[in-house]
């Protein structure tokens, strides 16, 4: 790194959007997202997951949002419709499909509007081929993947496989814990996407169920503040027309080329959207306090998790205390861009590294592996997958149980 | 803290995005020189010595100042040109973005998907990258840092990129006339231009416009 990115008495750069102070048709005036987040006032609400969504959505100058059915996302697709009807959006419909819908959010976005969709499980399986598209065009548009089940048999259940399909797309991805980091991440979010350097798409994920239906309190920003909006002219791509690329490409693309030239620019531009995912991380670091957070990091038992899987460890922290058992935590906010540095950082001292994660993968816990020094350090677990929760006490009995401590007998049958 | 060099290739059959290397975009008021944040005002000073050192140093303008959406662009466009005749410098723009097939004619103009095949043909020692959109001016630039020599100058008028060996960022009208007046500046203190003589071509729709 050539310069270091500080965290304190910085902000991301300030907004000089041409409409900021002006008021918009909802009579809320185009704001700064340093102004709402740290110059204003947040009110605590009780509220669940989706109702969270839908006040960050009222609050975000979103020009279009595309609605399509899928557990446990529908409710929020449903509210975001009700705000339409009160003048918040300029367009919300329903897709056929979520392919459709993604395909019908990049049209927006081409046109030059901000666009949020949300999905979940299968329906992000369905839609995958658009991600790498939406960030091979630079649109940055965003996605609230509300995370759960994605195999058959069925389960609408949470579960965090999904993200794992999301890593490579060439988006942004964060982890949401709690519902405030969900409203948090939804607005500022959009801020760090749309950065001419950044300027990709972002998938802000959550874990279904326990974020999304559960209540929660929030501390939201004022109403009669929101985002200014979308500016078209800092794209880093011409805007769309029938004769300039993006869409020219598929007229005349280069990858239809077979020579080395063909090659060396698609492996540029491939290149290109990676480099735009590392970038976001000088304006992440400052808006969200950091891409991870650390809680007594100089014990040598460590916990590292993102989303749910951080609540259920506090717990088990707290638990393991009171037998003496001290342990620190790790909480990762950023998936994608990853925090590398930060994560050696955090478990320098650290002898045993336990991840928890709501998936059979462990996909979190190979990013670790495959990140810091003596990994044999990292201990994959505990899982849990297909939807069953993770109980505080499971986490206490294998940090216990690997460590060579006894364990409660579970009971026998006999 | 690592520090990954963006210097002149031929760097490697694939070069990394320096992004990726963690080379960080500077801020306001600053720019960078081979990855290496520096303030603007030296910056100045680097670039108009690399161009008045260079055999073939030449602008490549993009979309964004060769058309004149905004009365500002025709300004920005008027000062680019003051900038290459004081250098002297050779203009060569990048019109559009669409790959040309089955060639492009290298002497006289550049497309970011294969913009060494103008570097080489030109013998490019040095160029200045300008109005050009960031997300093709980054492909285009690690494709000359993999496979030329050219030293790259970036005046973005964003952030700024990390794969040129030089950048300026937020380059407005005021910053190009900085740049022309360090040069004056420089020659006025017996700095001298080692440009090799050229006639700058012209073009009209139908290709460039040779003197009769």
């Amino acid at each position: 790194m050539n310069k270091q990115v500080e965290l304190k008495n910085k902000r991301i750069i300030a907004s000089k959007h041409v409409k900021l102070g002006q008021k918009n048709k909802m009579n809320q005036t185009y704001t700064d997202i340093n102004d709402i987040f740290y110059n204003s006032e947040q009110t605590p609400n009780f509220l669940t997951g989706s109702e969270v969504i839908r006040e960050a959505i009222k609050r975000a100058s979103v020009g279009t949002s595309v609605a399509y059915p899928i557990t446990p996302q529908s409710e929020a697709a449903a509210l975001i419709g009700e705000i339409y009807a009160e003048g918040y959006l300029d367009e919300y419909f329903r897709g056929e499909s979520e392919f459709a819908v993604m395909g019908q959010c990049a049209g927006a976005s081409f046109g030059g509007h901000r666009v949020f969709t949300t999905t979940a499980g299968p329906g992000t399986l369905r839609a995958m081929e658009n991600f790498p598209m939406w960030a091979g065009s630079r649109l940055p548009i965003q996605v609230c993947v509300t995370c759960r089940g994605i195999n058959s048999p069925l389960s609408i259940q949470p579960d965090t496989l999904e993200m794992h399909y999301l890593l490579e797309t060439g988006m942004l991805v964060w982890h949401a814990e709690t519902a405030q980091d969900l409203y948090d991440f939804i607005l500022k979010g959009f801020i760090v996407a749309e950065q001419p350097d950044v300027h990709v798409p972002i998938a802000v994920c959550c874990d279904g169920f326990f974020v999304t239906h559960t209540k929660d309190t929030v501390d939201l920003s004022p109403l009669d503040k929101c985002l200014t909006p979308y500016d078209p002219y800092r794209n880093p791509q011409p805007v769309m027309d029938m004769e300039t690329a993006p869409i020219r490409m598929m007229r005349d693309p280069f990858v239809m080329k077979s020579n080395y030239i063909s090659y060396a620019t698609h492996a540029s531009w491939q290149q290109e959207i990676k480099a735009a995912v590392e970038r976001s991380r000088k304006h992440t670091i400052p808006l969200l306090d950091g891409l991870i957070d650390e809680e007594n990091i100089d014990r040598e038992i460590l916990i590292v998790g993102s989303g749910t899987a951080v609540s259920q460890s506090r717990e088990a922290i707290r638990l393991l205390e009171e037998e003496g058992i001290k342990v620190g935590l790790v909480k990762i906010k950023t998936i994608r861009p990853f925090p590398y540095e930060e994560i050696r950082q955090a478990t320098k001292n650290a002898k045993h590294i336990f991840v928890p994660e709501f998936n059979v993968a462990g996909w979190l816990a190979r990013e670790i592996k495959a990140n810091i020094p003596d990994n044999e350090r990292v201990y994959v677990g505990p899982h849990v997958a297909g939807g069953m929760t993770m109980p505080s006490e499971v986490i206490v009995e294998e940090i216990k149980k690997h460590l060579g401590m006894e364990v409660a007998s579970r009971g026998t049958l006999g | 803290m690592s520090h990954y060099e963006v210097k002149p290739g031929p760097e490697a059959f694939l070069p990394p995005a320096a992004a990726s290397m963690g080379n960080v975009l500077p801020d306001p008021g600053e720019a960078h020189i081979g990855g290496k944040i520096v303030p603007e005002e030296e910056a100045y000073e680097k670039a108009a010595r690399m161009i008045l050192g260079a055999k073939v140093p030449t602008i490549f303008p993009g979309p964004l100042v060769l058309w004149k959406w905004t009365d500002h662009v025709a300004e920005k466009a008027k000062a680019i040109r003051e900038l290459a005749i004081e250098a002297p410098m050779r203009i060569i723009p990048m019109a559009d973005y669409r790959p040309k097939y089955p060639k492009i004619e290298a002497a006289v103009e550049i497309n970011p998907n294969h913009p060494n095949l103008t570097i080489w043909h030109n013998k490019i020692d040095v160029c200045i990258f300008i109005g050009v959109h960031c997300h093709m001016a980054n492909l285009s630039l690690k494709i000359i840092r993999g496979g030329t020599s050219c030293y790259t100058i970036a005046m973005c008028a964003m952030s700024g990129h990390e794969d040129a060996c030089l950048s300026f960022r937020d380059a407005d009208l005021t910053m190009i006339e900085k740049l022309k007046g360090t040069i004056k500046k420089l020659k006025s203190e017996g700095v001298e231009s080692q440009a090799i003589p050229f006639t700058q071509f012209k073009m009209s729709r139908s290709g460039p416009i040779v003197p009769a």
